[in-house]
C-alpha cells in the first residue's frame, strides 16, 4: 500500500500526447527550468554576439592591459592584451555552443549508425563492433580524445571530432540495445515479412523507442564535450590564439593569477554555467522521460 | 571463481591489443610527415631520415605495426626524443607521484561523498539534501583546470596558506626514500624525530587533492545517496526495522553494505580516471607525475613520449577496472558464491 | 473510556491487541489519501485474526501502523489508539517501542525474495534479533538462530545457518523468515503480511500448516494479512474484513463464510447470495469495477459505487456498526440478509 502510494507519485501513468506530458512535466520541474533558462541565456547571447557585445573580442587596446572589472567602461575588465573580457565571454558562447552541438551531433551519427547496424545485422558485425567499442571504453575519456587529437592534429575542428568519436560508444550501446529489444517485436517481423525496405524500417520504428535515453544523453553529453573542448584547448590540443575559446582563455593567462583574478575567474565561471545549465536540464529530463534511470 | 578471473583474464587480451593498435595508429596516421612534425622545419634531410629510421617510419606500414606490438609486449616503450631516455624509465620515476595523488583524492572524495551521500539520503529533500545534490552538480559541472587556479588563487596567492605547487618544499633538500613523499614524511619523522618534511609534503598535496577529488567527490556522493535511497526502500530494511534492529544498526550496518557495493565499482573507476584525469591537475600544481609529462611532452612534439604514457596509463586503467570487478564480486555474496 | 476502563476491558476479553478509531493517511503531493479511516480492531491472546481485502485496502498500513513502522512523512497518524497488552503503542517512546519490535510484536514480509538482506548469512540475521533484544554474544545467538531454523523445520539448520539467502528456496527463505520472526522468549503477536502469496500452492499449505503449529506450540496470536479467503479458511479462527481504508465487516470464521452480511464480502466469497432485488440472477464471483481513488473518496459507503445492493443513502453516509450476533459486526445500509430473515 505505502509502496503504491509512493510508486504513483513516482512515475505517472504514460497517457496519450508523451510528448505534450513531458513538456508539461518539465515546465513544473525547477531545476530543469533553470537549466533551460540558463542554455536558453548562452544560446540568445551566441546568436546575437555581435549585437550584445560591447566590443570587437579581438581587438587589442595595449594601453588598457588587465583593467579592472567595472572600469574605464570594462564591464567585466580586459585581459592581458587589451581586451574586452565580455566580449570575449559573448563569443565564446559561440563557440562552446558550437563545440557542445557539433561534437554530439559526430556522434550520434556515429553512435546511430553503429547501434543499428551491430544490432539488426547482429552476428560477426555485431561482435566487432562491440570489440571496438569496448576498447574505446578501455581508454579513459580524456586520453582517447588526446590520441584522437593527436592523431589528427591540434585544431578546433578536430577537437570536435575527438570528442564526438570519443562520445560514441554510449549512443551506440543505448541504441544496439533497443534494437535487440525491438528486433523481435511482432510489428517488426511484420513490417518486414510486408518486404518494408531494411533501412527505411530502422529508422522509422526502431529509432523513436531509443529516442528518451538518446535524448537525455544527448543533453548531458553538450556539457561534457564544453567542458572537454576547453580542457583540450587547456592543454593547447583544441582552439588555436587568438580565439575566444573559454579554456583557451584560462590557459593564456593563468599566469596573472596574482595580479588580475577576473581573467581566469570569469571565463571558468562562464564555463561552469554553460555546462551545469545542460546538466541540469539534462537531469531534469531524465526524470521525467527515463523514470528508471532515476537517480 | 578461479574460473570467473581467468576469463576475465582472457578477455582482457583483445582490449589490450585493442588498445596497443590504436595507440599504434597515433603515430603512424599522424597527418603529414611526423618526423617532420616532431624536429621541426629547421630539420636537415638527415636528420628526418636518421630519425624515421629510428622509429621505424621508413619500413612498410604492417612491419612497423608488429614490430611495435613486439617491442611493446617486451616492456620496451622506446625513447623519448626530448631526454633520449628510456620512457619505461622515465614512467617509473613519476609514477609514484602520479599515485600518491590518485590515491589521496580517492581517500578524499570517497570518505566525503559517502558522508554526504548517507546524510543526504537520511535526510531527503532537508537543506542537507539539497545542498549536497546542488553541490555535486557543480562539482561535475565545473572545469578541473579552473578550479586548480581558483584554489591556488584563494589559498596559496590569498591567505598564503598553502603552496602553489610541486611535491615538497625545496629548502628541505629532501632525498626521497619511496618517492612516495608522505610515506617517506613519516619515515624520516621517526628517524630523525623531525615533522617538518612530512607537513611540507602534506601541505604540497592538499590543493591538489581537492582539485582533483572534486569530481569523483560528486559522483560518489550522488551515487552513495540513490543507492541509499534505493537500499533503504528495500524490504529487508523493513525487516530489520520490524525486528526492533536499532536505527543506526540499520542505516550503518544493513543499508551501507548494500549500498556501498555499487558505490565501491564508482570509486574504482573514478581511481582509473584519476590516474588519467591528473594531466591537468598535475600541470597546473607543477607535480612531477605522468600527467605533467605527457603534458610537457605533447608541447614538445616528443610522440614517443606521449604514446608510451598514454598506453601506459590505459594500461593501468584495464588492469585497475579489472581489479574492481574482480574485487566486487568477492565483497558481493551474490556473485561469490555462484 | 477512561484507561481504567480500557483497561478493566482488555482483561475481561483476554485483548492482547486493540485498535480504536485508528486513522492513518499519506500527504502526497496530489494529496491527502486517508489510507485507514476510523478503524476498531482486537486481537485475543493466542488467537489467529485474518484482515482481508484487496490490495491497497489498508490492511498492510493497518500492519505497519502496529508496529509504528510507517514512514513518516509522507504519513501521518491522524487519530487512534493501538494498545498492546493494555499499553498504548503509539505514545510510547521510540526506545521502548524499538524493544517491543522483534520480541513481542513481529513481523513477516510478502516477498521471501526480497525480505532477507542479500549480504548476511541466514543465521546471522536470526542472530541479530537474539544480540538486540536479548544482549547475547554472537556465537551464542548464532546457535540460537540455528535452533530455530530447525524448529521451522529446515532441514541441516547449522549448514543453512551459514547460508545466504539467494542459496535458498523462496519456502526456505520464508520459513527463514518466520523463524526469525520467533526469535524471542515469548513472542506475543506474530503479523504475517501476506506470508504465502509469493509462494508456489504446495509450499503455501506447508507455510500455513507451520504457522499453525508454530502458533499453538508458542502460544502467541496470529494477525495474517491476506487477499486469499482460502487461506483464511484454513488458518484463521476470526476475520475482519477492509475496504478503501474501512473495516465493513468482523466475525468469527464459522459466521463469515456462512452468512456474510456485507455486499462485499459476499463478493469475496464469491458466493451468488445477493441481494433481495436480483437474488435469482446467477451471477458468478467477480466485483464489477474497481477500488475507488481514496484521494477523492467522499463521506458515503466507499463500496457503494461497485455494489448491486446500492441505496440512496449508501451515497451520503457510512453506515454505523450492526450487529449480526455476539461477535458478529458489520456496516452496511442495505445488507445481505440473515439466516433468520424471512424471503
Amino acid at each position: 500500500m505505502i509502496d503504491e502510494i509512493i510508486e504513483e507519485e513516482i512515475s505517472p501513468p504514460a497517457e496519450p500526447g508523451f510528448w505534450k506530458e513531458s513538456w508539461y512535466q518539465l515546465t513544473r520541474n525547477r531545476a530543469a527550468m533553470a537549466g533551460l533558462v540558463i542554455i536558453a541565456v548562452f544560446a540568445l547571447m551566441a546568436i546575437f554576439a555581435p549585437l550584445v557585445a560591447p566590443k570587437d573580442p579581438l581587438i587589442q587596446t595595449i594601453s588598457a592591459r588587465l583593467t579592472a572589472p567595472f572600469t574605464d567602461g570594462y564591464i567585466l575588465g580586459t585581459d592581458d592584451l587589451g581586451r574586452d573580457l565580455l566580449s570575449r565571454i559573448i563569443y565564446g558562447g559561440r563557440i562552446s555552443l558550437i563545440i557542445g552541438v557539433v561534437s554530439v551531433g559526430i556522434s550520434l551519427v556515429l553512435g546511430v549508425v553503429l547501434g543499428i547496424t551491430a544490432g539488426y545485422f547482429g552476428g560477426w558485425v555485431d561482435r566487432v563492433i562491440m570489440r571496438i567499442i569496448d576498447i574505446m571504453l578501455a581508454f579513459p575519456y580524456i586520453l582517447l580524445t588526446i590520441v584522437i587529437v593527436a592523431i589528427l592534429g591540434p585544431s578546433l575542428m578536430n577537437a570536435m571530432v575527438a570528442i564526438g568519436i570519443s562520445q560514441m560508444p554510449r549512443y551506440a550501446r543505448v541504441i544496439r540495445a533497443s534494437v535487440l529489444a525491438e528486433r523481435e517485436q511482432d510489428y517488426v517481423l511484420a513490417e518486414r515479412s510486408l518486404g518494408t525496405n531494411n533501412l527505411e524500417l530502422m529508422f522509422r520504428t526502431i529509432l523513436p523507442n531509443a529516442l528518451s535515453t538518446t535524448i537525455v544523453q544527448a543533453t548531458l553529453g553538450v556539457g561534457e564535450a564544453i567542458l572537454s573542448s576547453a580542457g583540450l584547448s587547456f592543454l593547447g590540443l583544441g582552439a588555436q590564439p587568438p580565439t575566444p575559446e573559454w579554456g583557451l582563455m584560462i590557459a593564456s593567462s593563468k599566469q596573472f593569477i596574482t595580479s588580475a583574478w577576473w581573467v581566469v575567474t570569469l571565463p571558468g565561471i562562464a564555463i561552469l554555467l554553460a555546462v551545469l545549465g545542460f546538466n541540469l536540464l539534462g537531469d531534469g529530463l531524465r526524470d521525467i522521460l527515463d523514470p528508471r534511470l532515476r537517480d | 571463481m578461479l574460473k570467473f578471473i581467468l576469463k576475465r583474464l582472457v578477455l582482457l587480451i583483445p582490449t589490450l591489443l585493442g588498445v596497443i593498435t590504436l595507440v599504434f595508429f597515433m603515430i603512424a596516421l599522424a597527418p603529414g610527415d611526423p618526423a617532420r612534425v616532431m624536429l621541426g622545419e629547421r630539420a636537415n634531410a638527415e636528420q628526418l631520415a636518421q630519425l624515421r629510421s629510428e622509429l621505424g617510419l621508413d619500413q612498410p606500414l604492417s612491419k612497423q605495426y608488429l614490430l611495435y606490438i613486439g617491442r611493446v609486449l617486451r616492456g620496451d616503450l622506446g625513447k623519448s626524443i626530448v631526454t633520449q631516455q628510456k620512457i619505461t624509465d622515465e614512467l617509473s620515476a613519476r609514477l609514484p607521484a602520479t599515485i600518491e595523488l590518485a590515491i589521496t583524492a580517492t581517500i578524499f572524495a570517497s570518505i566525503l561523498g559517502i558522508v554526504l551521500g548517507v546524510a543526504a539520503a537520511r535526510r531527503r529533500n532537508s537543506w542537507v539534501d539539497y545542498s549536497t545534490m546542488t553541490g555535486s552538480l557543480v562539482g561535475v559541472s565545473m572545469p578541473v583546470f579552473w578550479l586548480a587556479l581558483v584554489l591556488i588563487m584563494i589559498f596559496s596567492v590569498g591567505l598564503d596558506l598553502l603552496p602553489t605547487g610541486g611535491r615538497m618544499d625545496v629548502r628541505l633538500y629532501f632525498k626521497p626514500i619511496t618517492n612516495y613523499y608522505l610515506i617517506d614524511g613519516i619515515i624520516m619523522w621517526f628517524r630523525e624525530g623531525n615533522s617538518d618534511y612530512f607537513v611540507s609534503a602534506l601541505k604540497h598535496i592538499i590543493l591538489p587533492t581537492v582539485a582533483l577529488g572534486t569530481i569523483p567527490l560528486a559522483i560518489i556522493a550522488r551515487t552513495t545517496r540513490s543507492n541509499m535511497l534505493d537500499v533503504l526502500n528495500q524490504d529487508y530494511v523493513k525487516t530489520a526495522r520490524a525486528a526492533g534492529v536499532p536505527e543506526g544498526k540499520v542505516v550503518f550496518r544493513y543499508a551501507l553494505r548494500n549500498a556501498l557495493l555499487p558505490v565501491i565499482t564508482v570509486i574504482g573507476i573514478q581511481f582509473g580516471m584519476l590516474l588519467s584525469g591528473a594531466i591537468l591537475t598535475e600541470t597546473i600544481f607543477a607535480w612531477p607525475g605522468i600527467g605533467k609529462w605527457i603534458y610537457h611532452s605533447i608541447g614538445a612534439r616528443d610522440f614517443p613520449a606521449v604514446q608510451g604514457g598514454i598506453l601506459f596509463i590505459s594500461f593501468f586503467f584495464v588492469v585497475i577496472n579489472l581489479v574492481v570487478d574482480l574485487l566486487y564480486s568477492v565483497i558481493n555474496p551474490r556473485i561469490r558464491l555462484k | 473510556m477512561t484507561d481504567t476502563a480500557t483497561a478493566a476491558a482488555a482483561t475481561r476479553t483476554g485483548e492482547l491487541l486493540g485498535i480504536d478509531n485508528l486513522s492513518v493517511s499519506f500527504h502526497t503531493r496530489r494529496g491527502v489519501v486517508k489510507a485507514v479511516r476510523n478503524l476498531n480492531l482486537n486481537i485475543r491472546e493466542g488467537e489467529t485474526l485474518a484482515l482481508v481485502g484487496e490490495s491497497g485496502c489498508g490492511k498492510s498500513v493497518t500492519a505497519h501502523a502496529i508496529t509504528r513502522l510507517v514512514p513518516m512523512p509522507p504519513g501521518v497518524i491522524e487519530s487512534g489508539i493501538i494498545r498492546f497488552r493494555g499499553t498504548d503503542l503509539l505514545s510510547l517512546p521510540e526506545k521502548e517501542m524499538r524493544a517491543l519490535r522483534g520480541s513481542k510484536i513481529s513481523m513477516i514480509f510478502q516477498e521471501p525474495m526480497t525480505s532477507l538482506n542479500p549480504v548476511f548469512t541466514v543465521g546471522a540475521q536470526i542472530a541479530e534479533v537474539f544480540i538486540t533484544h536479548e544482549k547475547l554474544g554472537k556465537k551464542e545467538a548464532f546457535a540460537r538462530a540455528a535452533e530455530l531454523l530447525n524448529l521451522v523445520k529446515i532441514p541441516d539448520p547449522v549448514k543453512r545457518a551459514k547460508s545466504y539467502p539467494h542459496q535458498l528456496s523462496g519456502g526456505m527463505r520464508q520459513r527463514a523468515m518466520i523463524a526469525m520472526a520467533l526469535a524471542s522468549p515469548e513472542p506475543g503477536l506474530m503479523i504475517a503480511d501476506e506470508p504465502t502469496t509469493a509462494l508456489d500452492v504446495t509450499i503455501q499449505a506447508q507455510i500455513l500448516q507451520l504457522l499453525s503449529e508454530l502458533k499453538e506450540r508458542v502460544g502467541m496470536a496470529l494477525l495474517l494479512i491476506t487477499h486469499d479467503m482460502g487461506v483464511v479458511a484454513e488458518t484463521a479462527d476470526r476475520v475482519a474484513v477492509m475496504y478503501a481504508g474501512r473495516k465493513v465487516e468482523d466475525a468469527p470464521v464459522v459466521d463469515l463464510f456462512a452468512n456474510p452480511r456485507h455486499p462485499y464480502t459476499a463478493g469475496l466469497l464469491g458466493c451468488q447470495c445477493s441481494a433481495p432485488s436480483n437474488r435469482n440472477a446467477a451471477r458468478l464471483t467477480s466485483i464489477n469495477g474497481s477500488v475507488p481513488d481514496l484521494l477523492t473518496l467522499g463521506e458515503g459507503c466507499p463500496f457503494a459505487n461497485r455494489c448491486d445492493n446500492v441505496k440512496d443513502e449508501c451515497m451520503e453516509s457510512f453506515p454505523d456498526i450492526s450487529k449480526a450476533g455476539e461477535e458478529h459486526e458489520f456496516r452496511c445500509h442495505n445488507p445481505i440478509p440473515g439466516p433468520g430473515a424471512s424471503i
